[in-house]
């Protein structure tokens, strides 16, 4: 038999970061290999053609990142911002190789940024990709492509056959059309269930239907489901994800980085009612917008605003979309939609709690805090008293979920206990087991990465290549 | 409806918005100064974008890393919308003001010109010469000027030439100051000179640009090189024979291991290869990511520069046969079209671009 006509030792689901890194490692390894991504082919590459770096540990300065990031530091920061929720032997799995990953992605075409002057200071942690990850995802596309791998788009995972956690075959729906297809080796990297709304409504209740969903719309956690009803085990809650406030006027999929925000650190965020809910300035924005989607996701109608004066318009990037801006507290409150008696007296509440002296910086913990509010500012609390006063509103953002199928180091699917002879899973889907809640930025892609490179290392092995 | 107005409706809006939405995401920083010089501000003028634009050299990098390139709703098409933008700074900044039209449909006016001035060089040629003389064998010093007297050349090329220069300088100083350009500083022209003759910025990052896909290859920055510098020496070939055949009356043509001719040989081997392999890639690229509707300006000039060196070439080989006269008057005529359409066509693009990275120089910290 020609290798036309050989039936695919290994199908993989999905078309992003840790699909592609797993079909990658598949065929290099001799398995012949099928992509089955669900997005059509101009918008293939799942959230990871949002991404713009991973986290990785070193042991001196490289290419790419400055100074050193140790395994024990990087875990440190892991279990620190989960609260214990991870499995620290996947973690410590996933940190020591995270190592290996810029060069190996390198080497398939990845490139990454040098010199950098972004927004998130990051050049210890996180190497940036040039271009960002659709640039990554199109080289991986073409690696994949020069060795060999079959890629269909279009093309989404609509059914399983499973026995006794044994994979024989997927059902696609491929342009409309029913397909089915054989393997000997099954990969789920399909991403998380975030654009299934319905589904984030039975976790999060009616607010859902508010939520912003930051990437692909693609994400529907068909995959997941079908794993999870087989009887796979779970890890992870259904509510757990990762969420930032970011533009309300921003669109409902897809929106990617842009529509973020990062003001919040120099203003008050007021709910509905006006009220101020969290400290805007515990701490650094980078180490606090993960935060922040919850926060808002758990306020009235899912809305709140931030709120600054002209003193502030400049601390920040600037924003996508011009902000509501007035010469008055009330009069911005009426153009946000609030009541501007209650605005009014918030604002002069802060105000008149805003009593640290000491110079105002942004680059440390300045201490500028309020004293006698429920919630306090912490850092930068300077009263808002320069017009024009300025208003931006926010929404829950959702990055990704993290409810997954428990997976073993080799990326194997947990059934009855035991790993799943021919059945893996890398990338969200799975994140879940290192990640079961809070965020430690870059680190999505890592799991990706390295469970992708683990599930096409078995899935080969599996399919004797 | 493109065809006639040549202009589109807001590219200047439409530069803002991309502006605007790359400010928020700057994914594309490492592949260009554009990006770095995008985040030194906030707001975008006319006067900024006048200036991004003619910075972006075309690599289509963006485009194709861009997760909000179409379908997406954004729509996000920053070499297009740019190279939009520059047909526009070019239309605007050209002297005399009127002559900006020829932009909006320049492919059909070079033609135009060219076929013009060949027809004239050679009307003229056949009218005002004796067959003998167009199709005889002439040898030695003052060979050409037997087919086509000095004083006719000299005035010719002269007057075209000279409009030329006078017209650019005054084109480069207008766009100078509608981009902010502020003092000229010589460390800051060294720059951009030392950018622009090692085509620094069609390295889109390290691997080259996205010359046809998504794939990263040298092949456009080579031939653009070769085009460029082939151009650069036929250029001083001419300059050198100027100087030896009016200042120290060393009549052409030279010999082969004269410094006009080895000049001119290399110079027009770089341009005939440099613009055909450009002509080969536009016929392959994918077009999303092009201003196609200014391919006409685009293939214009890379049409005349490469005839103008292939009968250069040419008149080379077989200026000891019968075929001089008439090889020296086609030659002659796509010289003159050159000339004449060098402010009103796609040539400006160097000497705004050269600019555009001045001014960035000027102002990266
Ligand atoms: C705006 C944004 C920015 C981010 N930035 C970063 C960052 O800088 N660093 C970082 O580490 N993480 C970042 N993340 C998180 C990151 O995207 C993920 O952790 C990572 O990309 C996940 O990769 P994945 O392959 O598991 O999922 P995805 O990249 O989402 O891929 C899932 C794929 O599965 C396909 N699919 C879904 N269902 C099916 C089906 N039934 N059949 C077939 N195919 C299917 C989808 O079309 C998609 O191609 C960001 C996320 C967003 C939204
Ligand atoms: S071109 Fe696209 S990806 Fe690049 S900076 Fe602009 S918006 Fe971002
Ligand atoms: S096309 Fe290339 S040069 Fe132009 S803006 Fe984009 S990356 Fe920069």
């Amino acid at each position: 038999m020609d290798a036309a006509d050989r039936p695919y030792d290994v199908l993989v689901a999905g078309g992003g970061n840790a699909a592609l890194t797993a079909a990658i490692t598949a065929a290099e390894r001799g398995a012949k290999v099928l992509v089955a991504e669900a997005a059509p082919k101009a918008m293939r590459g799942g959230n990871s053609r949002h991404t713009r770096n991973l986290r990785t540990a070193h042991e001196a300065p490289t290419d790419v990142l400055t100074e050193s990031y140790l395994v024990e530091e990087y875990l440190d920061d892991l279990i620190r911002v989960t609260g214990g929720k991870t499995n620290e032997h996947l973690a410590r799995i996933t940190i020591e190789e995270s190592a290996q990953m810029p060069a190996w992605m390198h080497e398939r075409g990845v490139r990454f940024q040098r010199a950098l002057g972004g927004t998130l200071s990051l050049g210890r942690t996180n190497p940036f990709f040039l271009g960002g990850g659709k640039a990554l995802m199109n080289a991986y596309y073409r690696t994949a492509e020069r060795l060999g791998v079959d890629v269909i788009y279009d093309a989404e995972v609509t059914g399983l056959e499973i026995e006794d956690g044994h994979f024989t075959a997927a059902r696609l729906r491929h342009r409309g059309f029913e397909t089915r297809i054989e393997a000997r080796a099954f990969i789920a990297a399909a991403g998380g269930f975030q654009a299934n709304l319905d589904w984030m409504e039975e976790a999060w209740g009616p607010g859902a239907r508010n939520f912003i969903i930051r990437g692909t719309p693609y994400a529907k956690g068909t995959v997941l489901r079908l794993l999870l009803d087989e009887g796979f085990e779970a890890v992870s809650e259904a509510d757990q994800c990762h969420a930032i406030a970011l533009d309300a006027r921003g669109p409902k999929f897809d929106g990617g980085i842009s529509t973020r925000l990062d003001a919040v650190p120099f203003s008050i965020v007021v709910n509905r009612e006006a009220e101020r809910f969290y400290d805007e300035g515990e701490d650094f924005w980078p180490k606090r917008y993960a935060i922040w989607g919850r926060l808002v996701a758990k306020q009235p109608d899912q809305i709140a605003y931030a709120i600054i004066d002209a003193k502030a318009e400049d601390l920040f990037l600037p924003p996508l979309y011009p902000p509501m801006r007035a010469e008055t507290i009330e009069g911005l409150a009426e153009a946000l939609g609030l009541d501007p008696a209650k605005l009014r007296a918030t604002v002069d509440a802060y105000n008149a709690a805003c009593m640290a002296d000491g110079p105002f910086d942004t680059t440390i913990h300045d201490g500028r805090a309020t004293s006698g509010l429920t919630p306090d500012k912490t850092n930068w609390a300077r009263p808002i008293n320069r017009p024009p006063f300025i208003g931006f509103p926010l929404r829950p953002g959702i990055t990704f979920t993290y409810l997954g199928v428990k997976v073993t180091e080799d990326a194997a699917a947990v059934i009855g206990g035991k790993p799943a002879s021919n059945i893996y899973a890398a990338g969200e889907i799975m994140a879940g087991n290192v990640l079961g809640q809070g965020y430690l930025a870059g680190i999505g892609m890592t799991i990706g990465s390295v469970f992708g490179r683990r599930a096409g290392q078995g899935a080969a092995r599996h399919a004797g290549n | 409806m493109l065809e006639i107005s040549g202009r589109l409706p807001g590219t200047i809006d439409e530069a803002r918005r991309s502006m605007e939405i790359c400010n928020a995401c700057r994914y594309c920083e490492g592949f260009c100064p554009v990006f770095p010089a995008m985040e030194l501000r906030r707001a975008f003028s006319d006067s900024d974008l006048t200036y991004l634009a003619n910075l972006c050299h075309n690599c289509k990098g963006c485009y194709h890393a861009c997760q909000y390139a179409p379908p997406h709703e954004w729509g996000i098409n920053l070499p297009r919308t740019f190279a939009e933008l520059r047909a526009e700074t070019y239309e605007d900044h050209a002297w005399p003001a009127g002559f900006g039209r020829v932009f909006r449909r320049n492919g059909f006016w070079v033609s135009m010109v060219t076929a013009l001035s060949l027809g004239l060089v050679m009307v003229l040629t056949m009218a005002l010469q004796e067959e003998a003389t167009l199709y005889g064998n002439h040898r030695g010093p003052g060979a050409f000027y037997a087919v086509i007297p000095y004083g006719v050349m000299v005035t010719l090329g002269g007057l075209t030439f000279g409009w030329a220069a006078v017209a650019m300088a005054l084109g480069a100083w207008s766009f100078w100051r509608a981009a902010g350009g502020g003092p000229v500083r010589w460390a800051a022209l060294k720059a951009a000179l030392a950018d622009a003759g090692r085509t620094r910025h069609l390295g889109g990052g390290g691997d080259g640009c996205n010359d046809v896909d998504e794939g990263f290859t040298p092949a456009r920055r080579h031939l653009h090189l070769a085009t460029m510098w082939g151009f650069l020496l036929c250029f001083a070939a001419t300059s050198a024979a100027t100087v030896m055949d009016h200042i120290l009356g060393w009549q052409a043509p030279y010999s082969w291991y004269s410094l006009p001719v080895m000049l001119g040989t290399i110079g027009g081997i770089g341009l005939v290869a440099g613009t055909a392999g450009l002509f080969a890639i536009k016929f392959k690229t994918d077009r999303a990511p092009e201003a196609t509707h200014h391919w006409g300006m685009d293939l214009g000039l890379l049409g005349l520069l490469h005839f103008t060196a292939l009968t250069g070439l040419a008149l080379l080989f077989f200026r000891h046969t019968s075929a001089m006269g008439m090889l020296l008057a086609i030659h002659l005529g796509f010289v003159l079209a050159l000339f004449v359409t060098l402010p009103y066509g796609k040539m400006v693009h160097g000497l705004y671009r050269l600019l555009a990275l001045m001014r960035h120089h000027n102002e990266q910290p």
